[in-house]
Parts: C-alpha cells; structure tokens; sequence
C-alpha cells in the first residue's frame, strides 16, 4: 500500500513538474474541435447534430496521444526496471501509474469537454452527462491504453502501432459515451448509458493490470 | 493431462502425427468445398426476396465463421503458449494470424460486393460488416505487433498477450456495435438473419462452412510444420529427419 | 438445377458480377493461401537441405565448433 501511495505520489510529481505533457492533449483536444467547424460548416444546427460524436472522437484521440508518454520516459531512465523488481504486486503498480494518467489527463479532457460542447452549439442539458461520460470512459480509456502502451514501450516506432492496436479496442467505449451524450440530447435516460460505461470500466478494472504488468515484463525482459 | 499437453506440445511428436494427418484434412477440405461450391451456386434455389445474389451466403458466411474461429483459436493457443510454454501453440498462432486476416477480407469483400444489389451500396454500416471491419483492425493490430519485435519470443509472448486481450474484446465490441446499428437504422433489412432457411439451402451453407474449416485445420497443419522446422533447424531429429530425404 | 442453360448460369439473373466477384475473391484467398504454403514448406525444406550439405562438406574437412555453427544459423 506504501508502495502504490509512494508511486502515485512521484509520477504525479513528475508529470505536474513537466506540464506540457499535461496541456498538450488538452490543446490538441481544443484544436481538432476548432477544425470541424473550419472543415465542415459553421452552421450551428449541423454543429449541433454532430457534436456529441465530434467531442467524443476528439477526446479519445487527445486521450490516445498521451498514451505513448505513459510509460516511455520511465523506460528511458529505467525506473521502469526498478519497478519490476520491486516486491510489491506489479499489478497494483501499474493501476496507480494509469490512476496518475487518467488523473492528469482523462479527468481534465471530460471537465474540459463541456466549454468545447458550447462552441459546436452543443445544445442544452447534455453538458453534465458529457462532462460525466467523459471521465468514466477516459479511465477505461486509460486502463485499456496502457496495455497498448506497455506493449510497445520497448519499440523504437511504437507510437503509430500503439494507436493501431488500441483504436479498435477503443470502439465499445466510444459508442457508448457518445450513446449517452445524443440520449441526453433527445431527453431519453442516460442512466443505462452510464451503467454500461461502468460496467466496462469494471471488466477493464478485472483484467487491465494484469495485462499491462504481463506486457511491461515482456517489454523489458524481451 | 500434463504428459499429455507436452507430448503434443513436443514438435517432432506433432511433425509426425500431422503428416499424417494432413492429407485426409487437405482431401476433406477440397471435397466439401467443391461439393458445397457446386451445390450452392448452381443447384441451391434462388432466393424468392434476393434472387440468385443471395448465392454468395456460401462464401460470405463461411468466411465470416472463420474469421472469428481463426481469433479465437489463436488467443486460445496464446493461452496455451503464455501458460505451459507450448512453443508448438505459438508456432500454430503465428501462422493462423495471416490466414484469419485474409479470411476477414474475403468476408468484408464478399459482404460489400453482396450489399450492391441488396442495398444498392458497396458498404454500408451493418452491424456485422462493421465488426467484421474492427476484427480486421484488430488481426492486423496483432500481425503487425508480432513482426515489431526482434527478438522472436517478446514478438510471441506480446502477440498472445494482445490475442488474448482482443478476445476478451471481441464479443464487447460485437454486442455494443449491435446494439449501436439498432439504435440508428432500426429496422433495415439484414443480410443474414432470415426467416428459417429450407433444407436445399442450408444444407450447402452446412457443407461449406465444415469445408472451410478443414480447409483452416489443413493449412495451419501444413505451415506450422513448415514453421517447426524453421525454428527447430538446429535439433537433431530434423537433421536426421532431413538427411534421409524425408 | 436451378438454371435451364449455361447462359443463365453465368448470368445469375442479372446478379453474375456480384456473384462471380464474390466466389472469385474467394476462391483466389483460398488457392492463393494453399501456394503460398506449398511454395513456403519447399523453400523451407530446400534451404535446410542446402545448409545440411554446407555443413557436412565442412564437417569433412573442419570440425564445425557450436558456436560457428550457432553464428551461421542466426
């Protein structure tokens, strides 16, 4: 537990110390939203239509592009070894390294989301369940990200693979997280929306860190 | 059940058992296919709705089974690689990952190809079409992360790490984009789910699909033999084997 | 039968190039996996063979030392 608490602890640390890799998704966010409107129309009653998708897409790439970072500069200097070597459950580690990632990255994206939704003429009453959405998802994001990013940390070229294997993992949680958004938009419940986006995140919470402490081993002792 | 497992994990004990084996696999597998092929496009009725289009049921179909057979037997022999070490099992995935890709794209080709005189587009966001187009992704995803490694067991034991992650993946994404595609074209006319098909029908549907998976069984037998003697090149038995012109 | 002539077989009702297409690219993955197969078990057996006879022609001059002989594998 002093463990997991201390490893939290640093890479919050580490990664507040080293801000532009905590702005640069939310930048990236606010950029691809500005596209759209650019590339399509300005018209707010299309905007409208499409938003829900457009925000959702654009998170999940913004979320996508921290990804390569998660682990890579604790491979570079090799605490990412030490890591393993550590006595304690190698799983639980890595849940607090994801923990630390969705904090500083899925969390702002979702509370970020709402001002994005405004500017696409979002229309009213769907801001909270987007806002919420948004960070129940972005964890599963991240729980599912990582093992992608674990993967390919020992690869020179992984950030393109990276989003090549994790992009079709990604799909149920996208179709449910914009699901939710268009239901509050057409006033129908949002509650099983939300259910089934935790529900995921749950089967993400069972399996993930295994999966991620199996792949860190394999990218380090390979 | 352990003895078990290692001697057909032993490669030189599955060299020999497949090769006898494989001819009945490979004999099996043209037969039906041929049967089936004849039996579905020239005697089958036509479709009442459909007309003769619906002919292609008989390689979407099987193909589409396959595809996912394929992922599931290869996340299985991950399993089997990544807990007992059964270097035999990772042999057989690396092997069926370009075979299940393929077969995906004759689903996906056969599927679009269908959907022009069904729906009169070459695609159309169905919900199987769609999730037979995400497994694609996701048999690429694992070929291509097989062949990014330099070292062949970090590139095996990643490639059965993410097999068996898209495997747990596979029926989320398939119920969610189910239920995504109701949720947007309810009530459109589906491809495969039909009113009960007559015998003359199914019956050249049932003869395909066995033959496609023997087809499967007979060429993951053939490549990993080739495969086992690639890797096993060094050991004495496939010296011995190969210096007696065998 | 479901067709009176040939014609009307290749035809398909109007529907043969979709039908054609779709047995076409099928049976091209299938032939086309069975060659590939075929053509990768003989280079593999042909390049093993060669490598065989390298080393005994070697072997009847030079001993071959295990790891000259793991440095030619690799």
């Amino acid at each position: 537990m002093v463990a997991i608490r201390a490893t939290l602890k640093r890479d919050l640390v580490l990664l507040l110390r080293r801000r532009s890799e905590v702005l640069n998704p939310l930048v990236f966010f606010a950029l691809v939203i500005t596209l759209f409107p650019i590339g399509i129309s300005p018209d707010p009653a299309l905007l409208a239509t499409i938003a829900p998708g457009l925000l959702w897409v654009a998170a999940l790439l913004a979320a996508l592009l921290s990804l390569d970072g998660l682990f890579r500069s604790d491979y570079e200097d090799g605490s990412l070894e030490q890591l393993l070597l550590s006595p304690q459950p190698l799983p639980a580690l890595a849940l607090a390294k994801v923990a630390v990632h969705w904090l500083l990255t899925g969390l702002p994206l979702a509370l970020m989301a709402p001002v994005l939704g405004i500017m696409l003429s979002l229309p009213a009453g769907s801001y909270l369940v987007l806002a919420l959405s948004l960070a129940l998802g972005s964890a599963s994001l991240s729980l599912i990200g990582a093992i992608g990013a674990a993967l390919t940390v020992g690869l020179s070229r992984g950030g393109v693979l990276l989003s090549l294997l994790v992009l079709p993992l990604y799909i149920p949680v996208l179709i449910f997280g914009a699901g939710a958004v268009q239901a509050a938009i057409q006033g129908a419940g949002v509650s099983a929306h939300l259910a089934i986006l935790g529900a995921l995140l749950a089967v993400a919470l069972i399996f993930a860190p295994w999966a991620i402490a199996a792949s860190l081993r394999i990218s380090i002792n390979g | 059940m352990w003895a078990f497992i290692h001697k057909l994990g032993s490669p030189k004990w599955f060299y020999g058992i497949s090769a006898r084996l494989s001819p009945w696999c490979w004999a099996l597998a043209v037969a039906l296919i041929l049967v089936g092929g004849a039996w579905g496009l020239a005697f089958a009725p036509a479709d009442y709705q459909q007309g003769n289009s619906f002919r292609i049921i008989y390689v979407h179909v099987p193909a589409a089974f396959l595809a996912q057979s394929i992922f599931v037997a290869m996340a299985a022999a991950g399993v089997i690689f990544m807990v007992w070490k059964v270097k035999l099992a990772d042999m057989a995935a690396a092997v069926m990952a370009p075979l299940g890709a393929g077969m995906t794209f004759v689903a996906l080709f056969s599927g679009a190809v269908w959907g022009v005189p069904t729906w009169g587009t070459w695609w159309q966001w169905d919900a199987r079409l769609t999730s037979m187009l995400i497994l694609f992704f996701l048999y690429i995803g694992v070929i291509a992360l097989r062949g990014a490694f330099s070292s062949r067991d970090s590139a095996s034991r990643a490639a059965s790490v993410l097999a068996m992650v898209g495997v747990i993946n596979i029926p989320i994404i398939k119920y969610s984009v189910e239920w995504w595609y109701t949720l947007h074209q309810p009530a459109t006319f589906s491809v495969t789910s039909r009113p009960a098909m007559p015998t003359e029908m199914w019956a050249p549907l049932l003869i395909m699909v066995l033959g496609f998976y023997s087809f499967f069984i007979a060429v993951t037998l053939m490549r990993t033999r080739s495969e086992i003697l690639r890797r096993e090149s060094s050991k004495r038995w496939v010296r011995d084997l190969l210096g007696e012109g065998g | 039968m479901a067709f009176e002539s040939l014609s009307a077989f290749l035809a398909m009702g109007g529907h043969g190039p979709y039908v054609w297409a779709a047995y076409g690219a099928t049976a091209a993955l299938l032939l086309g996996v069975t060659l590939h197969a075929r053509a990768e078990r003989r280079r593999v057996l042909r390049d093993l063979r060669r490598r065989l006879r390298r080393e005994r022609r070697q072997a009847g001059s030079a001993p071959v030392s295990p790891d000259e002989r793991h440095a030619r594998e690799s």
